[in-house]
Parts: structure tokens; sequence; C-alpha cells
């Protein structure tokens, strides 16, 4: 279990780095997955499978399946690219580079002057999770809802149906620019440019 | 410290188990193409493949010799390593589930005590194949495949868990052999009906079956995600759709209709007769219901389903805490 640990470990790390390295971004998003995943590997080799599972199930297939649907509607084709890699290069990485270094530092210092205690101990199972996270951390649990309460009442405001009503006040105008139903999609719109396809 | 997180059922041989269940899901798998052609022209009234063999049975055969002889064409402008990536995933997650599904006591991979969570979790990660596949191809039907696929499966995730829990409420474990244990006097199809329902349409749409094959609907999209593929890639988005259908069926089994349990007859035969019910369940559906508009499926999966699937959960949860 142990050598489990430090290899999910390692390729979480690794992986992370390419994260932040590449330039095509569904590409970076790949490498975040496979660190999302690999942090569940670690989680479920110290012994919490629930929280594993959930890292898997709501992380990795959940919130970047998202993250990798908002990119693809963005199409960034192959300029993104090379912008987001002339991005990458010159003394922009100097600072964050120092400011780890120190961090690492710190952390090497810690691990060699006290060995790691072991942790907690035992296997937590799903039921003492949600023990828990019902009884004496309630108070977090309520406010985190609040939290996704308020966001969802903005996304309900942000995708409020104007549309139509819009659209009523602009018919008249908007009706030359439209494509006639079942007519030909190439022909729409009348601000074309007159040699466009 | 290991934790011992395998139950008793687990088999003693792991190797015997992985090599049989392997060999058993894949064959079959490639088995139902012949069912699922076979049935869909038994209910529309011709004969369907019967040439190859005895009753057709081996046109799989003939079809497998062919597909591996075909040119295996990466297109030149297509993202090529997320391309080749795409279609390997979908089998690694389906084959993965089948890891922790008990089909009988012995013959099961691993027992684990989160498997039902584990078996989501591998169904979410599914959904990486359509969507990366529909990205790389770099074609307009391929990425609208993709795009629908995305939004189609997260919605359709969300209720699908929901309405597992109040199996997990009433048999007091993830781990499926404790679930088929508990369900010994009652299957959970009785206290649990709203659940297996919800269960089900959620299981359709996570397969991508029809009526809820959005993401490669022929009239509108050439082939979807997977217009793009050929030869043995291609193969693999076919077999692991039959794999899916496989496993979703297994687990209906499992979760609501007693997995193993009946009488007279050996476990494992009861396993495969409930799951083998549900597969033609899935061809007639398939055979019966024409496909769903984008904006139907949304609206059905978050303004019907995922409420149906919170009163169902609020609802055991109360009779649970009532009858203790």
């Amino acid at each position: 279990m142990e050598a489990a640990f430090y290899i999910a470990a390692i390729v979480a790390i690794v992986s992370t780095v390419l994260t932040i390295t590449r330039s095509n971004a569904v590409h970076a998003l790949l490498y975040l997955i496979v660190s999302l995943l690999a942090v569940a590997v670690v989680f479920y080799a110290m012994g919490a499978p629930l929280v594993a599972a959930l890292e898997v199930i709501i992380y990795a297939g959940a919130i970047m399946v998202l993250f990798v649907f908002v990119v693809m509607m963005l199409n960034l084709g192959k300029r993104a690219a090379i912008t987001e890699g002339q991005w990458m290069q010159g003394n922009i990485w100097l600072g964050p580079v120092l400011l780890s270094a120190v961090l690492v530092a710190e952390v090497l210092y810690l691990i060699l002057r006290a060995r790691l205690t072991e942790s907690a101990g035992g296997v937590v199972d799903p039921k003492q999770v949600g023990l828990a996270l019902y009884g004496p951390y309630l108070i977090g649990v309520e406010l985190s809802s609040m939290l996704l309460l308020g966001a969802l009442v903005g996304a309900c405001h942000l995708g409020r149906p104007v549309l139509e009503k819009a659209e009523g006040r602009y018919d008249r105008n908007s009706d030359g620019a439209r494509a006639h139903s079942g007519g030909n999609l190439i022909r729409a719109g009348a601000r074309r440019a007159p040699n466009a396809p | 410290m290991v934790p011992d997180f395998e139950g008793a059922m687990t088999s003693p041989y792991p190797i015997a188990a992985i090599a049989g269940i392997l060999i058993m899901v894949l064959s079959l798998a490639a088995l139902l193409i012949w069912v699922e052609r076979r049935l869909l022209a038994l209910w529309q009234d011709r004969y369907g493949p019967n040439r190859v063999g005895p009753f057709g049975l081996l046109q799989v055969v003939a079809d497998m010799i062919k597909i591996f002889a075909k040119e295996d064409w990466l297109p030149p402008f297509a993202d090529k390593a997320v391309f080749i990536i795409a279609p390997a995933i979908i089998m690694v997650t389906v084959l993965l589930s089948f890891a922790v599904v008990p089909f009988s006591p012995g013959i099961i991979v691993v027992d684990l005590n989160i498997a039902l969570l584990f078996f989501l979790g591998m169904s979410s990660l599914g959904v990486y194949s359509i969507v990366l596949a529909g990205w790389a191809s770099d074609s307009k039907y391929s990425l609208l495949g993709g795009l629908r696929a995305a939004a189609q499966m997260i919605s359709y995730e969300v209720f699908m868990s929901l309405s597992l829990m109040g199996v997990v409420l009433l048999a007091g474990s993830f781990r499926l052999s404790a679930i088929v244990e508990a369900q010994k006097r009652l299957w959970f199809i009785v206290p649990q009906f709203l659940g297996f329902v919800l269960f089900l349409i959620a299981g359709v749409a996570e397969a991508r079956r029809s009526p809820f094959d959005l993401p490669e609907a022929e009239a509108e999209l050439v082939a979807g995600f997977h217009s793009e593929y050929s030869g043995m890639k291609f193969g693999m988005f076919f077999v692991g759709e039959y794999l899916g259908v496989i496993l979703i069926s297994s687990m209906i089994t499992v979760l609501f209709f007693g997995g193993w349990l009946g009488p007279w007859l050996p476990p494992i035969v009861w396993f495969l007769i409930k799951m083998f019910a549900f597969i033609c369940f899935f061809i007639l559906l398939r055979a019966s219901l024409p496909r769903l508009r984008f904006d139907q499926l949304m609206s059905w999966g978050w303004k019907v389903m995922l409420p149906l699937a919170l009163l169902n959960l609020i609802v055991t949860g109360a009779v649970v805490v009532a009858w203790r």
C-alpha cells in the first residue's frame, strides 16, 4: 500500500506539472484529469475509500467534463496554442518558481527533521464520514449549501428566458436577416459579404 | 497499514475469475450484435442475418474478420494522441466496472465495500471517451455529437446516482454482494419501484441507446462522435456500447431483482436469465421508440427525473427512519 501511495503521488505531481506546461488547453485538461485520478488513488491508499470514490465521481467525472465541454465550445485552434506557448516563455516563470522552491525546501526540511507521523490510522468508512458531516460539522455543510444555493439563483437569473421577449421586439427588423424555415441556409444573413460562399 | 476492503465473496482464484468474466462478457457482447439484429428483424417482420452458419450465428465472426481487415485510417486533421486514446477509454472503464459485479457467490473479481460508487465513478469517466472522440476528430458532426454526449451524460448521471441511494438506504451498504443478500426476503423492485424506473431510464441514457442515442443520431449527425472512426477503433466503440448494455442490465439485476437469488437453478443461471431479459428489453426499446429531441431530453431529465429521484430519496429515508 505504501508503494501504491508513492507511485500515485509521483504520478500526481508529474501530471500537474504537465498540466501547467501544455499549451493545448484540452491536453492540459487531460493531464489535470490524470492528476485528480492519482489523488483519488492516494486517498484510497490512505484508507479513505469514500473520499477516493467521490474524487473520481465529482471532480474527475463531472467537473472536469464541464471544463472539457467549455473548452470544446471555445474551439481553440492551433493559433491559441501558439499564443499560449508564447506566454509560457521568458522570465514569467521566475517569480512562481522561486516561491514554490521556498515551499519545497520547507516541506523537505520538515520531512527530514521530523519523520512524518503515521496517518490517523484505520479505514474511514462512509458511515463515519456521514456521522461526522452531519454531527460536529453541520454548520459547514449548511454554509456550503447556502453558497451553492446562491450560485444556483445566480445561474437561474443569468439563464432566464429573455430571448423570446427580445425577439418579439425586434421581430420586424430581424426577419430579413433570418433564414426562411427549410430554406437555403447559405443565403441566410442580409449583411453577408457578396462573395461569401 | 493495509486496509481490508475485500469481503468474503471475493473469488479465491482472482486470475481465473478475471479471465472467465472477461471471456464471458466479451463473447456475450459480440454475440449481442447478432442477437440485436435478429430480434430487431423479428419485431419488424423480416429475417435478419441468417445465412452464415446455423441461424446466421457465424455472422459475428464474418463481421469481425471484415473489421480487422479494414484500413485503420487516421484522419490527417485529427489530434492523433487523443483520437487514438478515446476508444480505449470506453473499453477500459466498462470492463473495469465488471470487476465489482457479483455474478454469483465466488464469481466476482473483487467484492469492494464501495462497489456501487466504483460503478458510478467508472460510468462517469466513460463520458470522456465520447467527448474526446468528438473533439479529436476535428469535424463538425463529431463535435456536435461530443457536445450532446457531454450534456446528456452529465445530466442523467446526477439522478442515476440519486435513484440508487434508496437501495443503499434499504441495504445499508455500498457493497453489491450485501445488497443482493439484503433482497433474500423481498426484491428491491417492490419497495423501490420508482427508483427502478428512474435507474432504468438513466441507464438507457448512460449506455446511449435509443431513444437516447442523440450523440450518434444518424438522421442528423452522420454517425455523431464516431463519424471519423474506421476499422477496429470504430469496432471498440461498437463493442463498448454493447458492453455498456450488458453492464446496465447486470446492475439492474443486482440492485433491483435479487442478483443470483432464485429457487432450484444454480445461482449463475438465475443471474444470466435475469440479465438477458433486460438486454432483450433494451433491444425492444430500440425497436419501438422514436428518438427524443435534444431539448426534450434535457428538460425531461432536469424537470421530471431529478425531482422524482429526490422525492424517492426523501420518502425512503423517512420510511427507514420511522421503521427503526
